[in-house]
């Protein structure tokens, strides 16, 4: 444990002494004079504040990792590595994210600008982007994938030019020093702890110390990427007293897939998940890219997910489908709940105050026929009124089993019942289809509300049914 | 062509140029107003105390638990004004309100040695309040005649005779949602008192010497007291037009009483819920057609949601209605205007600045009524297009009437819309829950302030003795381009490399008395001024080249950096001969100065030729719908757009694109929520962050997108004979809407009339659908019905008043 841990940004060295906990990585380099970087909603909406860190890529590579600098304590990244848009280069030296950006207008009033370049430079240096486009509106032919850029709003171009700066970009130079830095492990993460005025922010090195410190202090507040956590310090004015940063704990970080089951580390973001899985799990697949947006994915991870206990998160009504598990972690050893039973009310689960998520559990064989409907009202980063995740199998044309995960419609994500009842035994065909749908309708109780009306969220569930029919049917004769 | 649009040879403008800043933008150099906080030491935060109640007397105000708040430094209260407590310029804006006029109003503002301590110490102030009763929508206001300034009338012809000649005569209603600005940097003014007693604001704000205005009016002090500077706006969009004054009062105020630096910067919530928006409108209307689709009169009353006070609404009221007739043709024409007064925040200038909403309420009536006559929209809109010797219900001639048709001429063609119309038509009837649609709408938009004064620019411009140049102007950089183009018409007009070039942030010491960079205006009338400025240099330099190459003054000319003469070969380099002209005591700055010639507008009969001239522009858009959801991806998106000859390609592409994906932000995605509930949160916005409200992002990009500035397009009455750019694209955004609307019709029986609200957000395209599978909006078609009724909807005060601007 060092009394003054230190932030490299930009390759100079920060203290990052007598930083409160609750004040973000943006405050903190915006104090320091690298005001690159933008504050433009602080709740990781924008991406004007996105910056770039190392994070690990396997033990012996890292990769650059864009990240919403205003979401995440400051004092998270002690002994980390952080890049902003000024250290990637100079107005007279300009990085190619940078020129591209430049000459084809990618710019208008600029504020977003450097929240684009991070983004960009992450997917610019992203490990086998190179030569696998597919060359259509969202994926350009040097591999750049647009839904890297999902996270950042721009109010002037009309996003055209950047689309077409980023559809530009060549392959780094040899010498490149960003790179050559991928080759490289990502930086220790030693145990850090700072105390500013009576509020504490510990980084422990184990499970264990995370747990005893969490037995000591039964009102801490966990945070791995922080993407929940810090729109309530930012918007809500919340201030913990003691938060304990679980994000880099190695016991919280495996994905393991076993004989009967997948088991997915809670402190891994759901962008390494997507990466790890390499398309094991296709209706995670189907959630991936419509899970918030790339930056926050970058961040966010599957245990912060359920750990809010949020009724309108994205993972449960898939997990749910997925007939998933939690593994709890606590004082007394560990425990297994499955995720059915995880949610007791609003916001509320069977995680005692000592606990903590260790993993989620996915068994095996999964079901082969499955689906993922968000309803929103943008496609691209929005949170959903009503989501869905359908997990079915048919024998002999007959479905004989189904799993609904509902979100959006209660007080907590529910499975829809009374639809999988409608739906098993029956035989798989419009009919029995349109007659379930009529069962789903009526499943959770839908509120009105400014992102959509109760009437809506009821027809919403009633055509989900219709639209997996509809996309599916083609593999009825296989399936 | 005139001496104002004529180009020299090899002119700077036109070429296609990044924006000036681009490398400072990318490499996170640029500097904006709250980036200057780390240079001032010692700088005290402001946050507010904000209104938790729509309308209600404040009848207690306590601070003094706020200044037990460690790191609390002041309270700025009304007690503490010296001038007039007043943040408009209408007088009806107190600053330190002692009745909150909306949820978020703000009462007083803490002043702390950290933004924390001031955030803690806005929540330790005590306010009780006596609730007063709130109106939230402009139905209720309607009920309860709650109105506020002028009701003009516009007025041409006899609608009477109009209707009577008509064979198909149809009304309904329609109301449609404001806008959200959502400017990436928020509202944010930082303020010091200078070493000589200066009173110095930088704000991020369109209208400098309106800050300043209002600034010195707060304080008591003459304007020559306070000097505002703008480095550049992270976009502005019109909500910094009018809002910034109040925030930078504060700033000022705080810092003339402390003695230190002070910074107000709003975050995101506080600016959503505590500036002024786009206004959403509810209309009226009745329309009459003939057999063939000609419209022969339209009757309507408009009415805007002015929010608690009316900032710029009467203007914005004013343009909604000289735009009420787009591209088309109305013979006989009556628009009643009306501001109904809200509890919400008093909405305001946002790009298009009522042109859109008037527009929208003909395009709408085009939209829905098209099937109901049997013939196709695109079809009934191309018929009714003004011709040339035309005029507008406001009596101005439609000068270059037909580059509306040019322009639909050539997005039909370079479009392929016959074939595509057919493929869109194939498709829908060979898929049962999937629809497309294909829409063609123009725009014609008016370039100019109505209120004439306010269409003059100025500029300083300033040649050193080592040849370089600095220019300043009125105008402010918002994103728009605009220093790029003043930079562009400088080297143009000096005959000199860009590089010799340099502008400075507008600051009101150097040009004074400036508009607001507003209206689309900013290039015509800065730049009018700086070429100018530039001319007066350039006729004194004429004179000392005589000298030098012995040729007559007349036979100078200047080019990249290179003065020559005709008949000469003997030439000068720039640099030499402002050298020469120092020694000679020649004069090497000037001051600029344009003005709008031509123009006149009378408020009290709403008529007169108030624009130099109209911007024209023909967007298609073809999307696709999902009928079980109400889903939808833009497919493809084709548009010609007139911006005279472009003084900056890439700035103006640039302009049309962004202007186009904002109008369909506001047409379909952009949903403002307020609390209309009788639950004590009534008239909290609900939709008061990024999470909630949402901008279009990379996924409202339509996939293919083709941009195209209408070629020949020289205007004769602006510089260097280019067009406005700023507003008139945002319009092109009808397609958007009308390709849904026949979208959502197709779901239907052939010939169904659809009423699509506005956002036409996925929900609101799904009820449509639903709609038109129903059997769709039925027509009031009342060509027997007594034309009284929509003319009793004209207020008795009507004709009493006259519009402001």
């Amino acid at each position: 444990m060092t009394d003054s841990p230190t932030v490299s940004v930009n390759g100079t060295s920060y203290s990052l002494h007598g930083t409160p906990p609750w004040m973000s990585l943006l405050d903190f380099v915006r104090s320091q004079g690298l005001t690159g970087a933008k504050e433009g909603c602080a709740e990781g909406e924008c991406g004007a504040c996105s910056v770039l860190v190392v994070r690990p890529d396997g033990d012996q590579a890292s990769r650059w990792t864009a990240l919403n600098a205003c979401l995440t304590p400051a004092v998270a990244f002690a002994s980390q590595e952080v890049v902003t848009s000024e250290g990637l280069g100079e107005p007279d030296a300009l990085h190619p994210v940078q020129h591209e950006m430049a000459v084809r207008g990618g710019s208008q009033c600029g504020y977003c600008t450097p929240g684009f370049i991070c983004s960009m430079a992450s997917e610019y240096y992203r490990p086998g982007r190179e030569g696998h486009g597919e060359g259509d509106a969202e994926h350009g032919a040097n591999g750049f994938d647009i839904h890297s850029l999902s996270g950042n709003l721009c109010r002037c171009t009309g996003y055209r030019p950047i689309r077409d700066a980023a559809f530009a970009l060549g392959s780094p130079e040899t010498d490149d020093r960003f790179a050559a830095r991928c080759a490289a492990p990502a930086p220790a993460h030693p145990t850090a702890e700072v105390t500013v005025d009576g509020a504490t922010f510990l980084r422990p090195g184990t499970l264990d110390e995370a747990l005893a410190a969490l037995s000591a202090h039964p009102d801490a507040v966990l945070v791995a990427g922080s993407t929940d956590w810090g729109v309530e310090a930012n918007l809500r004015g919340s201030r913990a007293a003691y938060l304990i940063g679980i994000d880099r704990l190695d016991e919280l970080r495996e994905l393991t897939i076993g004989e009967d089951a997948i088991q997915i580390g809670a402190a891994l973001t759901l962008s390494e998940i997507e990466r790890q899985l390499e398309g094991r799990i296709p209706l995670l697949d189907k959630l991936f890219p419509q899970f918030a947006s790339r930056l926050i994915r970058n961040g966010a991870t599957i245990g912060g997910n359920l750990g809010t206990g949020s009724p309108i998160g994205d993972t449960p009504p898939a997990l749910l489908a997925l007939e998933a598990s939690l593994v709890l972690a606590g004082p007394g050893g560990e425990r297994t709940v499955p995720l059915a039973d995880y949610f007791t009310g609003y916001r509320q689960t069977v995680c005692a105050p000592d606990e903590l998520i260790k993993a989620a559990r996915i068994p095996l064989p999964l079901s082969p026929i499955t689906a993922f409907h968000k309803i929103a009202k943008r496609r691209f980063d929005d949170i959903s009124s009503v989501a869905v995740g359908l997990a079915l199998e048919t024998e002999a044309g007959v479905i004989s089993k189904a799993r609904i995960g509902l979100g959006g419609v209660a007080a907590t994500p529910i499975r829809a019942l009374a639809t999988e009842a409608a739906l098993e035994g029956s035989p798989w065909s419009r009919e029995t289809f349109v007659r379930a749908a009529g069962v789903l309708r009526e499943e959770g109780t839908p509120m009105d509300d400014h992102r959509a009306s109760s009437a809506y969220r009821k027809a919403m569930l009633g055509t989900a049914l219709l639209r997996l029919h509809r996309d599916e049917s083609p593999q009825e004769a296989t399936a | 062509m005139s001496s104002l649009s004529e180009r020299p040879s090899k002119p700077v403008v036109g070429q296609e140029i990044p924006h000036e800043a681009a490398s400072q933008h990318v490499t996170g150099r640029a500097l904006y107003t709250d980036d200057l906080v780390v240079r001032h030491p010692g700088i005290l935060h402001a946050h507010p105390v904000q209104s938790t109640v729509a309308h209600a007397k404040v009848t207690r105000l306590d601070v003094e638990p706020a200044l037990r708040v460690p790191g609390v430094v002041r309270v700025l209260t009304a007690a503490d004004v010296p001038g007039v407590n007043d943040a408009g310029i209408k007088h009806d804006e107190p600053l330190f309100p002692d009745e909150v006029m909306f949820h978020g109003h703000a009462i007083c503002w803490v002043l702390g040695e950290t933004l924390e301590a001031a955030r803690l110490g806005a929540a330790a102030v005590e306010v009780d309040y006596e609730p007063l009763p709130a109106l939230m929508t402009v139905p209720e206001a309607i009920a309860a005649e709650s109105f506020q300034g002028a009701q003009p009338l516009m007025e041409r012809g006899d609608v009477s005779a109009g209707f009577a000649r008509a064979t198909r005569v149809f009304s309904g209603e329609f109301e449609f949602a404001g806008q959200e600005h959502f400017y990436l940097e928020t509202h944010c003014s930082l303020a010091v008192v200078d070493e000589n007693g200066q009173i110095f604001i930088q704000s991020s704000t369109q209208h400098p010497s309106e800050t300043q205005d209002i600034v010195s009016h707060v304080l008591g002090v003459p304007g020559h007291a306070v000097t505002v500077q703008c480095l550049r706006m992270g976009g502005g969009f019109g909500g910094k037009e009018m809002q910034p004054h109040g925030f930078a009062a504060i700033a000022a105020l705080g810092a003339t009483l402390t003695g230190r630096p002070v910074r107000l910067r709003l975050n995101r919530t506080q600016d959503m819920t505590m500036s002024g928006k786009r206004h959403g409108f509810h209309a009226t209307w009745r329309v009459g057609f003939d057999d063939e689709g000609r419209v022969q009169a339209l009757d309507t009353t408009i009415t805007a949601d002015g929010g608690w006070s009316l900032d710029l609404s009467e203007p914005v009221l004013a343009r909604a209605l000289c735009h009420l007739d787009n591209a088309y043709w109305i013979p006989e024409f009556r628009a009643l205007g009306r501001i109904a007064k809200t509890h919400k925040t008093s909405q305001t200038a946002f790009r298009g600045f009522g042109g859109p909403q008037g527009m929208l309420v003909f395009e709408d009536i085009l939209g829905r009524c098209a099937p109901a006559l049997g013939i196709p929209a695109h079809e009934l809109r191309r018929r009714n297009f003004y011709t040339d010797g035309q005029s507008t219900p406001y009596g101005q001639p439609v000068r270059h009437a037909s580059r509306a048709a040019t322009c639909w001429e050539q997005v039909w063609r370079d479009g392929d819309l016959e074939t595509r119309l057919a493929e869109v038509q194939r498709f829908n009837d060979s898929h049962e829950d999937i629809k497309r649609g294909l829409a063609i709408t123009p725009v014609k938009f008016g370039i100019s302030f109505n209120l004439t004064a306010f269409n003059q620019g100025g500029a300083l411009v300033l040649v050193y003795k080592d040849g370089s140049v600095l220019i300043n102007h009125g105008g402010t950089e918002m994103g728009q381009g605009l220093h790029t183009k003043m930079l562009q018409v400088a080297a143009t007009a000096l005959g000199l490399p860009l590089s010799k070039v340099r502008l400075a942030p507008t600051r009101t010491d150097k040009v004074p008395n400036t508009s607001a960079t507003a209206a689309s205006s900013g290039a015509d009338l800065n730049g009018g001024a700086v070429k100018n400025a530039c001319e007066q240099i350039i006729e004194r330099l004429r004179v000392v080249a005589s000298g030098k190459l012995g040729v007559p003054a007349a036979d100078i000319r200047f080019a990249d950096g290179v003065v020559s003469g005709l008949g000469t070969k003997a030439t000068i380099e720039w640099d030499e001969l402002v050298k020469a002209a120092y020694f000679q005591r020649v004069q090497l700055s000037a001051a600029g100065y344009y003005r709008t010639e031509g123009l006149h507008w009378d408020s009290s009969v709403m008529q007169g030729s108030p624009f130099k001239y109209f911007a024209y522009g023909v967007a298609a858009t073809e999307v696709e719908v999902d009928g079980l959801t109400g889903a939808y991806t833009t497919r493809r998106v084709d548009i010609v757009h007139d911006v005279g000859d472009s003084l900056s390609p890439l700035v103006d592409i640039g302009q049309v694109e962004g202007g186009f994906v904002q109008g369909a932000g506001w047409l379909t995605l952009e949903d403002l929520r307020w609390d209309t509930s009788d639950r004590p949160t009534r008239g909290r916005l609900a939709t008061q962050a990024a999470s909630t409200y949402k901008l279009p992002s990379f996924s409202e990009v339509p996939a293919e997108f083709n941009v195209r500035l209408l070629e020949d397009a020289h205007e004769d009455g602006a510089v260097y004979g280019s067009k406005a750019v700023g507003e008139p694209p945002l319009m092109l955004a009808f397609s958007v809407r009308e390709a849904l609307r026949q979208a959502a019709a197709a779901f239907g029986a052939p010939g169904v009339c659809v009423d699509l609200a506005s956002p036409a957000t996925p929900e609101a395209v799904y009820w449509a659908i639903e709609s038109a599978r129903a059997g769709g909006w039925t027509p009031d078609d009342d060509v027997a019905v007594d034309h009284a009724r929509t003319a009793g909807d004209r207020h008795p005060d009507s004709e009493r008043e006259t519009v402001g601007v």
